[in-house]
Parts: C-alpha cells; structure tokens; sequence
C-alpha cells in the first residue's frame, strides 16, 4: 500500500498540493483524474522521489520516500514519467533492458535477460526488438516505454498519461494488458488519465484531483456521476450507466 | 525485415577488429616515420635505433593513442551528460579552463612539482565545465545547437582571459603549446602523466551503463535508482582530469570528442557498455592517422596535430551535420 500523509508542496509560494492524503491498496488499478493543473503529475513525482517533498510523509509499504535509499525503491517503485526525454540512440531491447539496471548495475545476469525477453513478448515488440527507437511510432516507442518499466518489475507502477497520443486501438490493448498485469501478477498500477471512460472501464478506484486537492475517490460505479464532472471539472455532461459501469457522454 | 544496423545481438566486434587492425598498422608506421630515417631491421642492429624508439618514437606513439582514445571517450560522456550531441571538452571551457589552470599556477606556483600544477589545471577545466553546464540549462532543450554554441563563445571568452593574463606575465610564447596540440615535443620522462589520463579514461568504462541512464534524463535515471547528480559529477571530474592532462602534456585538440562519438553513434547506438571501446579505438585511429599526414605532408617538417585535426575534423563535422540521417531522428 503507498500512503500519503499531509504532503504538501509548494512551487513560488503556491500550492501545488495542498495537504494530501491518500492510501492506495495493493493489486489494483487506480487511476487519478482532475482537470489540467489539479498537481496529479506533481503527486506521482513525489511519491516516485522526482519531486522531493517538503512537508508531509509518503510511505511505499515499509519504505519511506525520501529516507529509503533510491536503490531499493527502484526495485519496489517504477515511474514512466509524461514526457519521457530518451535522447540516446538505443534499440527497443537495449531501452527495456535498462529497466533491469537496479538488479544488475551493470552486470546483466541470465535473470535479466529472461525478464527482458519477458517483457518484449508481453508487450508484443517481438518484431521490434532490434529497431532504434528513434525510428519508431508513437504507439510503438509508448509500448517500448512501458515494457521497460514492467522489466523493472516493481510491485508499483506509476504512469503518467501512457495514453497520450495513442490511438484506441493501442490504448484499449494497453489498458487490457495493465488489467491483466494487476489481476494476474497482482501489479499495482497508479495511472493518470485524461479521458475518464477510460478510467470508467479499465480502473478498480478513482481519485479525483482539482487545485491541489483530493476530492471523492472509490470505485467508479460510485463516484462518477454529473455532480462530480461537474465539480471537477465544471462541466455538465450526462452519465449513463452501461453493463454497471458509467459511461460520460462527450 | 529491415537492416538496422544496431542490434543488440551485433556487438561492434567486427569493428573491433577492423580497427584494431588499422590501428597496428597505423603503430608500425608511425614509429617508422620521421627525420631520422629508420627502418625495422636496425632494431636489431642499432643500438641507437633503439633508443631512438624507447626514448622518442615509442613515447610519441603511446601518447597519441592514451589521448585519442581517453578525448574520444570523454566527449561520449560529456554528450550523454548534457544531452547533446554537439558538445566535447574543448568547445565547452573544458581545456580552455585547463589551459588556464596551468597559466594561473606557471605564474603563481612556478616551482610546484608537474603534478600539483596539473591538480591546478583539472580543478580549473572543472569549474570552467560546471560554469558551462550551469549556463546551457537556462537554454531551451529544443535548441541542441544553440548550447554548441554558446560552449564556442564561452570558450572563446576562457581564452581571450587566458591571452591577457598571458600577456600581462609575458608568457605569451607559452600558451601557444597548450592552445595548439601537438606531439613533437613527446619524449620519454615528459609524457608519463597521459598513463593516468588513460587509466582514468579505462575506469569510467566501469561505469558505462549509469552514463548512458544519465543520457536518458533526470527522471529515468532517479527511476532506476541511480543518484543522477553524482554520477554526473564523477563524469565531470573524469573528463576534467583527462582534458587537463591531455593539455598540459600535448596542447588542445580539437574535434576528436566531437567527431568520433557521433561517428560510433551512428553506426551502433548508445549502449555505452558495447560502444565505448569503439569509441576509444577509432578516437586513437583518428589523432594517430591526423598525426602521421601532419609528419608526412611536408616532409621533413612538421604540421601540427591539432591545426591538422582542425581541418580533418571540421570537414568530417559538416560531413555529418548534412548527411541524411541512417534513423528518422
């Protein structure tokens, strides 16, 4: 379970966060929503030690954030940031092999190697194992990222928007396979989505974000409904319910 | 399927061995080229041959190879560090820095032993790095050419302190063997600090895989549990020591750390852990090449190493910029 108590974060004397806590259990997904700005990337960085926090504690399992040393919770916690800036030119199995570094520091074992094999089947870039990343799709380059994050094989993952730019297709075999991964192999994936049907269909808990502040969180069924789009994100939009899930109409 | 030419599976083996090849041949050659006419059977014969290499032609060789190879690598780390491919030690302040480090103790520690003065040097061509790389993160990142750059300018303006004060001390006729490198001056008893340039430019090999995770970012690096500003320090000390004493032994030179990491780039990517020793070996290929067509050219004088590399090297640095790119990047 990754707890946050009381963190707050201030960037130029505003409030980035504003005195959050917030428990997420093992072996789901969850998925943080809000509006632009709400500080949901600002969270997963400082839970992911990116973001070193001023006030407040932020504890994975028995492992506290910032005291912890980072080597050991590389091996519990992964983040694939937005953005991620991957300038060297390295091959798809060059790049997931990276993500056994905190194992191996340096010296890949036969382990390492299984599990990089692992992860190039389970995310389908048999085809694409030996390709620079620079010559690859958006979708396919995302798919290399998340591969690479899933050798490390952490209990927790952390992704910040691995939609963005994907097409459906990409994004619904994306999210079938993080729902596979956390019922399966019991992973637990905090993720941050920009389109909450996705949230809506694929995500165990909702916590939902706005100006630094948590607001309602539990199973979508629950919490997703007109007043909370509308308090959220200001918006009136209608929720249907479909096979006992909420669907927003856009 | 596609050829790509970097593949995990192809270790740059092949390379290895071509340009292990060349760089014998190239040896052989380099220490049989010079005024003094010597062929390989007076070894044996001539005693005076012999000491012609031990004391002369042997030093030289090893110095050009310590330097080509240890610049080489030192401009792969310092690409990966700052992210950008157009940077080396000498277009960042690096062995300007280290150039006015060795000054600044010639005038104010003139009788310290050479390795307290090349200390001065190191510790100088450090700040002068750590000034640079606090100036390119105010450059936007969209703008790789931009930080080459500035690193010119800054470098310029290293230099044109370096000429004043030169000026003031009257040690302008000094400056010139650290701005210009060249191997003539090579001889045994005066080349030995380059062992250490080499052993230290060996040991950053042990750490290949954290600068080539310091090469994906801050982020990817904390990730993977590395403590990214460490590692970035120790590079920077690294190269700072290895440009330092590649100054203060053989002068400047230019384009080597530029040219040959993107070279190596190109053709096999960026796992440092397979590359590097590519990179040490073609950058030892390059100097010693540049260095024979320097001693050859106008026989029986001389061209300089580094004015030669300077035209070698900025041909093959246009070569580069305007060849169509082998990857969509």
């Amino acid at each position: 379970m990754i707890t946050v108590s009381n963190l707050t974060h201030r960037i130029a004397g505003k409030d980035i966060l504003h005195d959050i806590s917030l428990q997420i259990p093992k072996g789901q997904i969850t998925a943080l929503i809000g509006p632009n700005g709400a500080g949901k990337s600002t969270l997963l960085s400082a839970i992911a030690r990116l973001t070193p926090h001023q006030t407040g504690q932020i504890m994975v399992d028995e492992l506290e954030v910032g005291t912890s040393a980072s080597n050991t919770l590389a091996k519990r916690l992964s983040i694939l940031p937005q953005v991620p800036e991957i300038a060297p030119r390295l091959s798809v199995a060059e790049l997931i092999g990276f993500g056994r570094y905190p194992y191996h520091k340096g010296h890949p074992t036969k382990v390492d190697r299984q599990k990089t094999d692992e992860a190039i089947v389970l995310f389908e870039l048999d085809e694409l194992h030996s390709r620079p990343l620079d010559t690859l799709s958006g979708g396919q380059k995302q798919r290399a990222l998340l591969a690479m994050t899933y050798a490390q094989d952490t209990e927790y993952m952390l992704l910040d928007e691995p939609l963005n730019n994907l097409d459906i297709s990409t994004s619904r075999s994306l999210m079938q396979l993080l729902r596979r991964l956390a019922e399966t192999r019991g992973r637990t994936v905090v993720i941050v989505l920009h389109d909450i049907n996705y949230a809506c269909s694929y995500a165990d808990r909702i916590v939902t974000m706005k100006d630094g502040r948590i607001g309602r969180c539990g199973a979508p069924a629950k919490i997703v409904d007109a007043g909370m789009l509308q308090h959220v994100f200001s918006t009136q939009a209608e929720v249907h319910i479909v096979n006992g899930r909420p669907l927003i109409e856009v | 399927m596609m050829y790509w030419p970097l593949c995990p599976s192809s270790n740059p083996v092949r390379s290895i061995l071509i340009l292990g090849f060349g760089l014998v041949v190239l040896s052989i050659a380099s220490l049989f080229i010079g005024v003094i006419d010597l062929r390989p059977g007076d070894l044996w014969r001539d005693r005076a041959a012999l000491e012609l290499v031990v004391v002369s032609r042997g030093p030289r060789l090893f110095a050009i190879l310590i330097t080509g190879a240890a610049l080489a690598v030192c401009g792969k780390i310092l690409q990966m560090l700052m992210k950008n491919r157009f940077v080396e030690p000498m277009t960042v302040g690096t062995g300007q820095g280290a150039a006015l480090g060795i000054l600044i103790a010639a005038i104010f520690f003139p009788t310290a032993p050479l390795l307290s003065q090349m200390g001065i040097a190191a510790i100088s061509a450090l700040i002068a790095s750590l000034g640079f790389i606090a100036m390119a993160r105010r450059l936007p990142p969209t703008q790789p050419f931009l930080v080459a750059l500035v690193g010119i300018v800054y470098g310029g303006i290293l230099g044109a302190i370096m000429v004043f004060i030169a000026f003031q001390a009257d040690l302008l006729q000094y400056i010139d063997i650290w701005l210009t490198g060249e191997f003539s001056g090579v001889l045994q008893g005066r080349y030995e600090l380059l062992w250490l340039a080499a052993l230290v430019a060996a040991l950053s090999y042990l750490a290949a895989d954290q600068f080539a995770i310091a090469g994906m970012g801050r982020a990817a690096s904390i990730n993977l549990g590395l403590n990214y500003t460490q590692v970035v320090l120790i590079g920077l000390v690294a190269i700072s020591l290895v440009t330092a004493m590649t100054v203060v032994t053989v002068g400047m030179l230019p384009f080597v750390g530029l040219i040959v990491p993107n070279i190596v780039s190109r053709l096999y990517g960026d796992n440092l852990r397979h590359t590097l020793p590519v990179v040490a070996m073609m950058g030892a290929g390059l100097v010693l090449a540049a260095d024979i067509l320097g001693r050859v050219v106008r026989y029986p004088f001389e061209i300089p190493v580094g004015v030669v590399l300077g035209v070698v090297g900025a041909v093959l640095f246009i070569w580069l910029l305007y060849r169509p790119a082998r990857y969509a990047g």
